[in-house]
């Protein structure tokens, strides 16, 4: 089974740099659609007893990280009107770069971090340290809010599958608080969105030190 | 010995087929009705029976550049294994030779374009060699990584050592091979996100810029060897997708052209739902299957 996990998490970090890679705010949301659907199916793969909790925390999981969430943001991206990150910090190629250079350095040294519980033949570690900075480097270079919440839920990708190392531990209420965390989150931001486009007719970040008084 | 025919068969007329099944998947999607799927082996037919109009600035590497090209490329066609069977051709540290003979086709095509002086094909040839300086490294990469798998450099042992192989330690580095592979194989056989084979008349085309000047027999050939080279690179790829193998000899033949079929309906399908990229995003996607295939290499060696 670990063949199919090692397969998953290497089609999760490709995801990663097409992420990375691509201006179309949408086709970004659609990526990180399936790499969260993606995840969610993991432990149902990789468990050889299946249990019924497991079974409804994967569906819930796929629902709302493949469906529902990206159903939220592609309508805040509709009423935005906006279709491309046009300006990151820095330029799209560079980014990739950096995200593959920064994937690479963790491959090569993740065997030393000693993670209780860690196994060394799946790839959990790196692809999730890997996972997270490459989230932080969306939340970094990108400008529009939308791009933002990205980065975000490609972090919290990355955190979901270091809690795959504690599979069996986590109880279903825990992952369903999390889920409904996650949810309220861009519930949230998909709304503040919508108010900061209509408040200030952009969505760059940039401009809301407007906010102060002069 | 029987085997060695099949190979030759297959290689030498099952690939003009490859571009027939590809337009046919576009025609589907278009929901027109398309060319036959023999309209590939009626168009190279049709061109070698016509007469050939040279320009009188070209000199004789311009009728070099597409006979090299198919030799090079054909010679390649014996270096690789179809299916589980091994190939007509093979030694040790043959894949390098493998990957130069491509390297070769493409310095001919590229200097019959420069050949005919017009600035319209050095354009082409510009971008052709251009876009290879990322793409020949990507496939290095791809064969290295299956190299260090196997533990030898016979293209033959390379491209059977992913069916035993397939461990928690070598399936990882395959899925990004193989994503690397087929981005590589796109842009190779100048197929649609790189280069769109169907337009002859835009500022924007690669390959079809280089061979403009070709007419007749020789035109003929540009397009025999482009399919060949096709169906040499799907081969490649379908060793990394689909490593499943039939207890029977012929069940395996034709497991193999099944495959080869797949790929180019995978391709029709890509080239149907896709459009193609600016020119100066290319560069992107090329080094995304570079970063891809390295990343692979990486994973395998750490």
């Amino acid at each position: 089974m670990t063949e199919l996990l090692n397969a998953i998490l290497v089609v999760i970090l490709v995801l990663n740099l097409f992420t990375l890679g691509t201006s179309r705010i949408q086709s970004a949301i659609r990526m990180v659609a399936v790499q969260g659907a993606l995840l969610a199916l993991i432990p149902i793969l990789i468990r050889e007893k299946f249990s019924l909790t497991s079974v409804i925390a994967s569906v819930v999981a796929v629902l709302l990280k493949g469906i529902v969430i990206p159903l939220i943001m592609n309508r805040s991206l509709r009423s935005a009107r906006i279709k491309r990150e046009e300006t990151p910090l820095i330029g799209l190629l560079p980014t990739v770069i950096i995200g593959a250079v920064i994937t690479g350095l963790i491959l090569i040294f993740s065997k030393m971090v000693n993670v209780p519980g860690g196994q060394t033949t799946t790839l959990i570690v790196p692809a999730s340290f890997s996972t997270i900075l490459v989230g932080f480097l969306l939340l970094i270079t990108r400008y529009k809010a939308i791009s933002q919440v990205l980065g975000y839920l490609v972090m919290e990708n990355g955190i979901f599958i270091f809690g795959m190392l504690l599979v069996e531990a986590v109880p279903l209420i825990v992952e369903m608080g999390v889920l409904l965390d996650l949810f309220v989150g861009i519930f949230v931001i998909s709304i503040i969105t919508n108010h900061i486009n209509r408040a200030f007719s952009s969505l760059d970040t940039r401009r809301l030190d407007s906010l102060k008084e002069e | 010995m029987k085997n060695v025919l099949i190979h030759l068969l297959l290689f030498l007329f099952l690939s003009p087929l490859l571009p027939g099944i590809i337009n046919k998947t576009k025609a589907f999607f278009a929901g027109r009705k398309g060319a036959p799927f023999f309209q590939p082996y009626f168009d190279i037919l049709k061109l070698f029976r016509k007469g050939l109009v040279v320009s009188t600035a070209a000199s004789w590497i311009f009728m070099a550049g597409p006979i090299v090209t198919l030799v090079a490329v054909a010679t390649a066609g014996l270096l690789i294994p179809l299916g589980p069977f091994d190939s007509p051709l093979s030694f040790t540290g043959d894949v390098i030779l493998f990957v130069y003979l491509f390297g070769l086709a493409r310095f001919f095509t590229t200097a019959a374009a420069l050949d005919t002086g017009s600035s319209f094909e050095g354009m082409g040839a510009a971008r052709e060699v251009t876009f290879a300086v990322l793409s020949e490294p990507a496939l290095f990469f791809a064969l290295l990584v299956l190299a260090r798998v196997s533990g030898s450099f016979r293209l033959s042992d390379i491209l059977h050592g992913p069916i035993g192989g397939v461990n928690v330690h070598t399936v990882a580095p395959f899925v990004l091979v193989s994503i690397g592979l087929y981005i590589v194989m796109l842009a190779e056989a100048s197929r649609v996100p790189v280069d769109d084979p169907t337009t002859h008349l835009e500022l924007t085309m690669i390959h079809e810029a280089m061979v403009l000047d070709h007419s007749g027999p020789l035109l003929g050939m540009v397009q025999y060897s482009s399919s060949l080279k096709l169906f040499i690179l799907g081969a490649l790829l379908l060793h990394l997708v689909v490593p499943f193998r039939a207890p029977q000899e012929w069940l395996n033949w034709l497991l193999f052209v099944a495959e080869i079929f797949a790929v180019a309906v995978s391709i029709g399908v890509v080239e149907s739902i896709m459009a193609r990229l600016k020119m100066k995003k290319v560069p992107y996607l090329l080094t995304g299957a570079l970063i891809l295939c390295a990343s692979g290499f990486i994973l395998l060696v750490r």
